[in-house]
């Protein structure tokens, strides 16, 4: 038994929200609008380039809302203070880029392992290292999901457009908050600094996902109820008296070293996500149906690779677009039927090779797999990858 | 026993706030941590706030295992991270009286840049650092309050860095409230705790506690430093803070006590409460 229940709301809160209409704005300001009316009233960040616009949006609009800004002494302090405000029962959000979000990566484990729901834009840019700030890198892929040890599942939004950074950070909410888990917005420079059409729908026509909160009074409560995929989540200051730790723990909160207890966290912590991958996993299929190439592509890149495939068709090459909108979990079966008929793949990313090996894992060996490795710091041309086409097709 | 006027104020016995399911709790035999949690719960019963607005939040090592005992809302967090954690929380739920318990380590060395800067922020929590001069949990290794000439398991052959005078450091800091007692000195501990629940502000007892790791290496047995905390601790809340540091190996070397501190500088919380007020029109 369990209650949708939200805190921290300030009165006439809505009024100061984005109004329905049609906006020219930029990625990471339409991320930050869609953060409020997704209920996020949290915000802890630390400076980074190309990120920045957000967390200064953030600074000006949270406090209209009735909510927290906070600039942190790093990226670590950000991370963990989003982690105790949501356990406060509050939507938190941080937003960084490549460094900063290699800082984050041991609270990300702990968000998933005490299951605090969090969200956290990524804004990715060239790495590795300091690299090239304020240029375009999808370097960030892996990182995003293997980058806290242990075993662990997160889920990673991978937006394209204005309109989709604003959409899908609404959804990174949301999806934080059924799953409790933490969220990445897996944004890229250019789709966070780029300015373009933004369509914003009337308030009641957007989903928000609140806490599910328990209904059983405090000494039957355990927070983390094996008998759940998600176990409803209390928050501190309700009464419920609750212990968490970032051990090993049992359906009590209790530490465990208990092979047993271990299993069946840790089973649960994946399989909430790994049962629900169709559920939570996203892509966007363009001209597949009879492609004997399908070119893989994802955030900025895609833009640039759907122009690619559409002059390709016009030369008569039997190309299609299959973009994720997640990278975790990846939406692989969405591949399948031009897996089974035979198509050949291209994966073009903004890195020396990280989701292809993730399309190879699924389909290697069945067909043929391509790579166009492209260095951090600029997006390919459509003229480049229809060159990249052109070399692989039908071969 | 003397706790009989206390006892009096008390609505619970200290065990409704024990998880005693939990016990026998994992702390050396001497360890002062136990008397730690004690005069905490003590001071949470006595606050006059109801138990479920406590909350208690840790980091890692010995003293951080003290919330998994105690019966509130409790968090064991990351290494270092306690006080972020607990500043996220605290600043958005307000109604809640957040305490962090955690080590020299946790605070200091790993925590020491969130400790420096959520003084400077004047964030509403309070602190209750127990310094035990080493790293206990992992095997006996040196930290930022280890005093020179220490042995531990990675200064073999004495500790050669200087350390922080935690007092001196907060109060420079600007700390809101800021004291230092030992598990020898319960009445007065409990008291600090419960002064530092109505402070607006930052908040932080040092406690300086027995070692039973630290005494094997430095022939300071747990008894033996309790036996120190009774004959060479001075109590003068008025100290020179630049002179209060600690020396338990220097037989000449007092340990001077006190609640240091009283300031009321507002606090971020207050002052975000206000902000929000001005960007909304309000005032």
């Amino acid at each position: 038994m369990s209650e949708r229940i939200s805190l921290l709301t300030a009165e006439r809160a809505e009024e100061w929200l984005l109004k329905p209409g049609v906006y020219f704005m930029q990625g990471n300001i339409a991320s930050a609008e869609a953060a409020l009316i997704a209920g996020c009233r949290f915000f802890a960040g630390y400076p980074i380039t190309p990120s920045n616009e957000i967390a200064e949006h953030m600074a000006r609009r949270l406090p209209q809302v009735g909510g927290y800004f906070i600039q942190f002494e790093d990226e670590i302090a950000s991370i963990n203070a989003i982690i105790g405000a949501a356990y406060g029962g509050v939507k938190s959000m941080t937003a960084t880029s490549g460094p900063g979000f290699s800082l984050m990566q041991e609270a990300i484990g702990l968000a998933a392992m005490i299951e605090a729901p969090i969200v956290i834009v990524d804004v990715q840019r060239a790495g590795p290292s300091t690299g090239i700030p304020t240029l375009v890198g999808q370097g960030d892929i892996m990182q995003a999901k293997w980058g806290s040890h242990g075993d662990y599942e997160v889920v990673a939004f991978l937006p394209n457009s204005v309109q989709e950074m604003f959409d899908l950070t609404i959804e990174a909410f949301n999806t934080a908050w059924e799953y409790r888990v933490p969220v990445i917005v897996l944004s890229d420079q250019a789709v966070g600094q780029m300015i373009e059409r933004l369509k914003v729908p009337p308030l009641d026509e957007i989903k928000v996902v609140e806490r599910r909160a328990p209904t059983v009074p405090p000494e039957e409560y355990l927070p983390f109820d094996s008998r759940y995929l998600v176990p409803p989540m209390a928050v501190a200051g309700e009464g419920y008296r609750f212990h968490v730790t970032a051990l090993t723990h049992d359906d009590r909160g209790y530490p465990s070293t208990s092979h047993e207890v271990s299993k069946k966290l840790i089973s649960r912590l994946v399989r909430k996500i790994r049962e629900n991958e169709k559920v939570i996993g996203r892509y966007e299929a363009i001209a597949l149906d009879d492609a004997e190439l399908v070119v893989v592509a994802y955030g900025i890149t895609s833009r640039s690779a759907l122009r690619a495939v559409r002059e390709a068709r016009r030369d008569g090459l039997k190309v299609g677009l299959f973009r994720p909108i997640t990278a975790w979990p990846f939406p692989y079966w969405g591949l399948r039927e031009a897996v089974d008929r035979g198509a050949s793949i291209l994966v073009v990313e903004i890195n020396m090779g990280q989701m292809v090996h993730v399309v190879r894992e699924y389909y290697n060996n069945l067909v043929d797999i391509h790579f166009m490795p492209w260095a951090p710091g600029s997006v390919p041309r459509p003229h480049d990858i229809l060159v990249k086409i052109k070399e692989v097709y039908g071969g | 026993m003397s706790g009989g006027l206390r006892l009096g104020l008390r609505t619970e016995p200290i065990k409704s706030l024990l998880r005693m399911e939990r016990f026998p709790h994992i702390w050396c035999p001497g360890c002062g941590i136990g008397t730690v949690v004690k005069c905490y719960v003590e001071a949470v019963l006595e606050s006059g706030i109801p138990v479920e607005k406590h909350v208690v939040v840790s980091g890692i090592g010995c003293t951080s295992r003290a919330p998994g005992y105690i019966k509130l809302d409790g968090f064991h967090v990351i290494h270092g991270r306690a006080i972020p954690f607990a500043v996220g929380l605290k600043t958005v739920r307000q109604d809640l009286e957040v305490t962090v318990i955690a080590g020299d380590g946790d605070i200091l060395a790993i925590g020491g840049n969130h400790f420096i800067h959520a003084i400077r922020r004047n964030d509403d929590i309070n602190v209750i650092l127990v310094n035990n001069f080493i790293y206990g949990m992992t095997g006996g290794q040196y930290g930022p309050t280890t005093t020179l000439g220490s042995i531990t398991t990675t200064s073999p052959y004495g500790f050669i860095e200087g350390s922080f005078n935690v007092p001196y450091l907060a109060a420079a800091l600007g700390a809101n409230f800021v004291a230092r007692w030992t598990p020898l000195h319960t009445k007065e501990l409990t008291a600090a705790i419960k002064e530092m629940f109505k402070v607006d502000g930052f908040a932080i007892i040092e406690v300086v506690s027995p070692c039973l790791i630290y005494g094997e290496m430095n022939n300071l047995p747990p008894l033996e430093v309790m036996k120190i905390f009774r004959d060479r601790t001075v109590i003068d809340h008025e100290a020179d803070l630049s002179k209060i540091d600690i020396d338990l190996r220097d037989p000449r070397k007092p340990i001077v006590l006190g609640n240091f501190v009283r300031r009321s500088r507002p606090s971020y919380q207050t002052l975000a409460r206000e902000l929000i007020k001005r960007a909304r029109g309000g005032g």
